[in-house]
């Protein structure tokens, strides 16, 4: 495990950098010596990773190489596969997601979570919004609710294409329609954080170019973390990109610098599609 | 480096590299015969080589043109990024030093008649041939990936500079001996300054193979030691 370690190369500070990307807000997530087990096979290896606030940090690398149980470790998402053991230390906001006397149902809301497919509940666009922000106690009365339902829609882009439908079934929607109202759905319940697990994997280039718009507006105000096989999507949208490979944290770094001068040889093989 | 999973990404890559091995071979040419044809007074050869300028042309634009095929089809990433937009500045250096070839052809037509003052004459062989030999190693540095052996082609430009002052002091005075000097003189100086000019794309192209192996560029300014287009020799 030690060996393993020593494969971190935590570069910061590249020369030759974009500077925009350089820009660095306060970490929102900070981990530190994550593993996680499955059983007896351990997916991931002590990996170290900050994740700045408002920014986008995409996560890559091959099938199997532990981007997504990391994910998944953010919001506990593991606890529900029997048999899975994650150590080591993460935190959200400075609080330690596995402290015993944090309630996973309130992380959960600060933390939301958009799937591969988009999953949206077999109710109404207005119900498969309002569900969070009711389960949590946000609103007080019905116009309320009205209000975040409507302003999660507009924020996910939504509204003008299902206005005139609010009250029909969600599942009903095309399928870029339906991951973005997943994301109307997640920012309903104000979260900080917003995992995304290879959101647009469903979705056709037009569906993808908005979801990667929102993305783009959404990390004005959010922390996003996102896991995508697309290294195209991966550059496009995030500021920073974290490779993994083995269950082994390769290399973090500005996106620029991962995808025009990455210093780990593993991660220009798969960024360059060497990898045989 | 491993290989592409991709073969002809793979390639295409090394269509690339040999295009670019062809452009240089045909400038080193170039460059050498106009030179030769300047010295020798060899008006056929002079002609020769403002013809054979058009074999560079065409292959830049072909280079250009699967540049743009490969940027957009295969959305290169890294050290393939590196290469390929690489490749594209380095054909556009060697496509400078053609026309400069092209140039010096032209001007040792211009001047095939008159008598060539002979030590200027071995200023500007002395020059060229630093010039030439400069081409060949940034040439050799592109084809081996060699990033120390592109930085002291780039550091050693400044004595190609050194040379184009000191020519260019000479001819300067050699025009106020005799104001009939100053046509072959003019187009000497210029001659001259096409070599000085190729210099400088040669290390152009040294500093592309350093951000292309290295991945960042050089960041020391290089020293220009050009000072002629500050220089007056005043003629009292």
């Amino acid at each position: 495990m030690n060996d393993q370690s020593k494969a971190f190369t935590m570069e910061m500070d590249k020369s030759g950098s974009v500077a925009s990307d350089t820009v660095m807000n306060p970490h929102k997530v900070t981990s530190r010596k994550v593993s996680v087990f499955y059983g007896l096979k351990q997916a991931l290896f002590d990996i170290d990773l900050d994740i700045p606030d408002r920014a986008v940090m995409a996560l890559i690398g091959p099938s199997g190489c532990g981007k997504s149980t990391f994910l998944r470790c953010l919001n506990r998402m593991n606890d529900t596969i029997p048999d899975c053991r994650v150590t080591g230390e993460i935190k959200v906001d400075g609080r330690d997601v596995h402290d015993p006397d944090l309630d996973v149902v309130e992380l959960r809301g600060r933390v939301g979570m958009v799937f591969q497919k988009p999953n949206p509940f077999p109710k109404s666009i207005f119900e498969n919004i309002a569900y969070g922000p009711r389960i949590h106690g946000l609103a007080r009365s019905k116009s309320d609710l009205e209000e975040i339902v409507i302003s999660s829609l507009e924020k996910a882009g939504l509204l003008s294409e299902v206005k005139d439908r609010i009250h029909e079934p969600g599942t009903g929607l095309s399928g870029g329609q339906q991951q973005r109202l997943c994301i109307a759905r997640a920012i309903a319940v104000n979260p900080e954080l917003i995992l995304m697990d290879e959101p647009c994997s469903a979705l056709d280039p037009i569906a993808t170019a908005k979801v990667e718009e929102l993305i783009d507006e959404l990390k004005k105000n959010y922390c996003i973390v996102i896991v995508t096989h697309s290294m195209q999507q991966a550059a496009r949208v995030s500021q920073r990109t974290a490779f993994f490979h083995l269950g082994i944290l390769v290399e973090e770094g500005s996106t620029a610098d991962i995808f025009t001068n990455p210093t780990d040889k593993r991660t220009q093989d798969y960024i360059t599609g060497r990898f045989g | 480096m491993n290989e592409h999973t991709v073969k002809s990404y793979e390639e295409e890559l090394g269509l690339l590299d040999r295009k670019i091995a062809q452009m240089g071979g045909l400038a080193e040419q170039l460059l050498g015969r106009s030179l030769e044809a300047l010295e020798r007074r060899d008006p056929k050869l002079a002609e020769d080589v403002v013809r054979s300028d058009r074999a560079i042309d065409d292959l830049e634009r072909e280079v250009e043109e699967q540049v743009i095929s490969m940027v957009a089809r295969r959305q290169p990433m890294a050290n393939d990024l590196r290469h390929i937009v690489g490749a594209l500045r380095i054909t556009t250096d060697l496509e400078r030093i053609g026309d400069l070839a092209k140039n010096i052809a032209k001007r040792s037509l211009a001047i095939a008649d008159e008598v060539h003052p002979r030590p200027l004459m071995t200023g500007i062989r002395h020059m060229a041939e630093l010039a030439l030999h400069q081409l060949k190693e940034v040439l050799d540095a592109y084809s081996e990936r060699d990033a120390e052996k592109a930085l002291s082609v780039w550091s050693n430009d400044t004595q190609i500079d050194a040379m184009y002052n000191s020519l260019f002091r000479e001819l300067l005075t050699y025009m106020m001996e005799d104001p009939r000097n100053i046509g072959i003189s003019t187009h000497l100086l210029f001659g001259a300054k096409n070599i000085e000019r190729v210099g400088d794309h040669t290390t152009n192209i040294a500093e592309t193979i350093h951000y292309l192996v290295r991945g960042f560029n050089i960041t020391d300014d290089r020293p220009k030691d050009d000072q002629t287009s500050s220089t007056l020799i005043s003629g009292s």
